[in-house]
């Protein structure tokens, strides 16, 4: 990666990979098609070619034997990072991540370590065949003992990632595939924030949007829209899904007194609920509303021809934000 | 999404033209390539539904009793006796050598066995051992001491210092052979059962225990004996045991892995992914498969429709069954299978042939799923009977071994009642400890949420007991 050179966030996770598997030798990568294909994405391209098959391992198709051979990987002192290679396949993993994986530290009173990070690329808005356009960030949330973040620009990408591989627990990195090829964006330099840090990335003084992952570029949209409108919307990236930086999304409630959550996952039981409680017991005497959520509906993901009537576009949001106005 | 496209305003705020039109990225995603335009827009109508939330509710007066004293405590370790493997050639191990019956192997296909249920000596043309007396009179004591722990264990759950006890009784040989045939250097990942193999690599019994009172999850550090902690999860721990196993390949080192687990978990996908990944990378690693006869209530025929030894043709690799029974036998395949996987051959399945004699745990009843008869058919087998026997025979053992060790196990027996009856409960507070190794600010939050509820009641201490 050259000094100012701007990288779409999939070769920013390749960058970082790549920085990674040089700085330290027990980093390893390991996933379905990850070597010579370089990941169904390209996310992975030509890092066999230059680390080998012993570090950049392309495995047999089964991602509970991914997660299971990397707990096992990582008790013997390496830091793998997994990919899988599509949210919809994660689940024959997730036994291995929810009974094995989250625990295992703290069933051994803290004496082992299980620095695994497990890539994902996540969401929708491909026009993808079913199972490969899920979110299902609050199904691992709901374990104590992950970690878990995703990227919504090159920057953090490759930083988060950094992060993420130098983090001794679990981390599960959610990758907004819609986002991989997008516009090159510039990688910053110097130090990166705090990876569970959220960022406000607009400022505003009438609502906040609390958005992640592919949201983000939405919501962006969302308060360009409403400024149009005359409201002045508060923009933040999240970044960091456990745990939540809900003292950066406090602040913001305080300041503009509206919050609408907005995620592709379906609303139900998600990280939007869970904001909506905290934000209400933080910010009860703040709020000028009761927090809403855009987001997907309790249905399984739709065939791609429908997606954007499913998915939390512009309209949508600018739907939540006048329902949380009329208050 | 059930959108009534009538009931909605003709242009969207947003002037996005609603088309299906798709950025696929990656060769999996299926372009949508339709443009089909919509001309439906956000009505923006004021749908919410204001839902009325209530005030925080009554703070709860129940109070948790108050708990042990504090402090885990530290008890001698027991130094695992080094037994190192012998230089002898892996048997030839093909499997399929037998016929394969479509019983899950109850009619028997041919087991190695060097010491017959009688307590005679036999040859067998592919596994020698050569063991001195010492030697055996060491295997000898492992088994009786790891049987008395095991009914000591036992007797404290029905004396209800345990929650609960899985029972290893009849499987003593098949876990003290196994045991003993490895260095320190090798790493176990054991089941909930394997309590021998335990005690072989040094594992202090009283830290098995902690899981079963219910005072820790596991509780042992797994890098102190190399020996991981128990897995409850049925067959999970033949992955982690790869994986480890293709961590020692890429360190060049030459230890190797026993991934220990029962019949009834070769049912699983972990336990076949697990065969896989090792047969495709050639990990170091033996799977140690005890087919105890029984999954709680389940015969072996309901995993399996051949012998389990012959599932590893399938993956590219040999297995061989052994007399679970025999720890000669079992030491003697033990020892040529984990020097297949140092010496770089790959991985290796033994399927030790042996009997559940007790309940599944201190929870199962067998009487309602199996006969006395055959019980007794397996007792007329005993792995420490067999093993005495040809001791005696042999004039290897006099009565004064054969008391020391009664009197060892005496003492160990006392050790292990006085060690769990002293054993703390943990504090409350240290529910939140060691989730995360680098933190997490949920979990700070709440700890010090119930720190201050905790301290709200009046008679409980800073830890929150």
């Amino acid at each position: 990666m050259a000094p100012g050179e701007k990288l779409p966030i999939a070769k920013a996770i390749n960058s970082s990979l790549r920085k990674a598997l040089e700085n330290d030798p027990k980093v390893l990568v390991m996933g379905e098609d990850v070597g010579k294909l370089g990941g169904v994405f390209r996310v992975t391209d030509g890092l066999q070619k230059d680390f080998g098959e012993d570090r950049v391992i392309d495995t047999p198709l089964a991602e509970s034997g991914i997660v299971g051979t990397a707990i096992g990987l990582a008790l013997r002192g390496y830091r793998p990072v997994v990919e899988i290679q599509f949210d919809g396949f994660v689940f024959p993993a997730y036994d291995q991540i929810v009974t094995q994986l989250a625990k295992m530290h703290a069933r051994a009173l803290g004496k082992i370590k299980l620095p695994v990070v497990i890539r994902i690329p996540y969401a929708g808005g491909i026009g993808a065949v079913e199972h490969h356009s899920e979110s299902p960030e609050a199904l691992f949330a709901h374990v104590a003992g992950l970690k878990i973040v995703t990227p919504a620009n090159s920057s953090d990408a490759y930083w988060m990632l950094q992060q993420a591989i130098e983090c001794d627990d679990p981390v599960i990195f959610f990758e907004p595939k819609s986002r991989y090829w997008g516009k090159g964006e510039e990688v910053a330099q110097g130090i990166p924030a705090p990876l569970h840090r959220a960022r406000v990335i607009r400022e505003g003084t009438d609502l906040t949007i609390a958005s992640y992952g592919p949201t983000v570029r939405t919501a962006l949209q969302a308060a360009d829209a409403s400024a149009e409108e005359g409201r002045s919307v508060e923009v933040l990236d999240l970044r960091s899904i456990s745990p939540i930086d809900f003292d950066t999304i406090q602040a913001s409630v305080e300041r503009t007194g509206r919050l609408v959550v907005v995620h592709e996952a379906p609303v139900f039981f998600g990280s939007g609920a869970e904001i909506a409680a905290r934000i209400t017991e933080r910010c009860f005497y703040h709020l000028e509303a009761p927090v809403l959520r855009v987001g997907g509906f309790h249905a399984p993901y739709p065939p791609a021809r429908v997606e954007e009537e499913y998915l939390p576009g512009l309209d949508r949001v600018l739907d939540g934000i006048d329902r949380a106005m009329a208050y | 999404m059930t959108v009534d496209s009538t009931a909605r305003a003709t242009t969207r705020r947003s002037g996005v033209k609603r088309t299906t039109k798709k950025t696929a990225s990656g060769t999996e995603a299926a372009a949508a390539a339709s443009s089909e335009e919509r001309s439906t827009g956000a009505g923006a109508a004021a749908k919410s539904t204001r839902t009325a939330t209530g005030k925080a509710p009554a703070k709860k007066a129940a109070k948790r009793a108050p708990a042990g004293t504090t402090t885990a405590k530290k008890t001698a370790k027991k130094t695992a006796k080094r037994t190192p493997a012998k230089k002898t050639a892996p048997g030839k191990t093909a499997p399929g050598r037998t016929a394969a019956t479509a019983t899950g192997g109850a009619d028997r296909p041919e087991m190695v066995q060097l010491l017959t249920p009688e307590g005679y000596r036999v040859e067998h043309p592919d596994y020698a051992i050569d063991i001195g007396a010492d030697e055996l009179r060491g295997l000898y004591r492992d088994m009786v001491l790891t049987r008395r722990f095991d009914a000591e264990a036992t007797a404290l759950q029905r004396q209800g210092e345990l929650g609960l006890w899985p029972s290893l009784l009849g499987q003593e040989a098949a876990q003290i052979g196994s045991g003993r045939a490895l260095r320190p250097d090798d790493y176990v990942f054991p089941t909930y059962r394997e309590h021998g193999v335990a005690w072989c690599r040094g594992v202090d019994p009283t830290q098995l225990l902690g899981m079963f009172r219910g005072v820790n999850n596991g509780g042992w550090d797994p890098n102190g004996n190399n020996f991981h902690l128990y897995t409850i999860v049925i067959g999970s721990q033949a992955l982690h045991a790869t994986g480890y196993a293709m961590g020692i390949a890429k360190d060049g080192a030459d230890s190797a892995v026993l991934a220990y687990f029962g019949d009834g978990a070769t049912s699983q996908g972990d336990v076949a992914e697990s065969f896989t990944f090792a047969a495709v990378y050639n990990a170091p690693v033996v799977f140690f498969c005890q087919n105890n006869q029984w999954a709680i209530s389940e015969p072996t025929e309901r995993q399996t429709r051949v012998p389990l030894y012959q599932r590893a043709q399938g993956y590219g690799f040999p297995g061989v069954r052994v007399d679970g029974n025999d720890v000669l036998a079992v030491l003697a395949v033990t020892r040529a299978a984990v020097e297949r996987a140092r010496t770089g051959e790959g991985p290796m399945l033994v399927e030790a042939f042996t009997y559940r004699m007790g309940a599944h745990t201190t929870s199962d009843d067998p009487t309602r799923y199996r006969s006395d008869d055959e019980r007794e058919a397996w007792e007329a087998k005993d792995p420490i009977l067999r093993l005495r026997t040809y001791l005696e025979r042999e004039q290897l053992v006099d009565d004064a071994f054969l008391a020391s060790i009664d009197e060892e196990s005496d003492t160990m027996a006392k050790r292990v009642r006085e060690s769990i009856r002293t054993m703390p409960d943990p504090p409350a507070m240290s529910m939140f400890d060691n989730i995360y190794a680098d933190g997490h600010a949920l979990v700070d939050e709440e700890r010090a949420q119930y720190a201050a509820y905790a301290a709200s009641f009046a008679d409980t201490d800073e830890e929150g007991r």
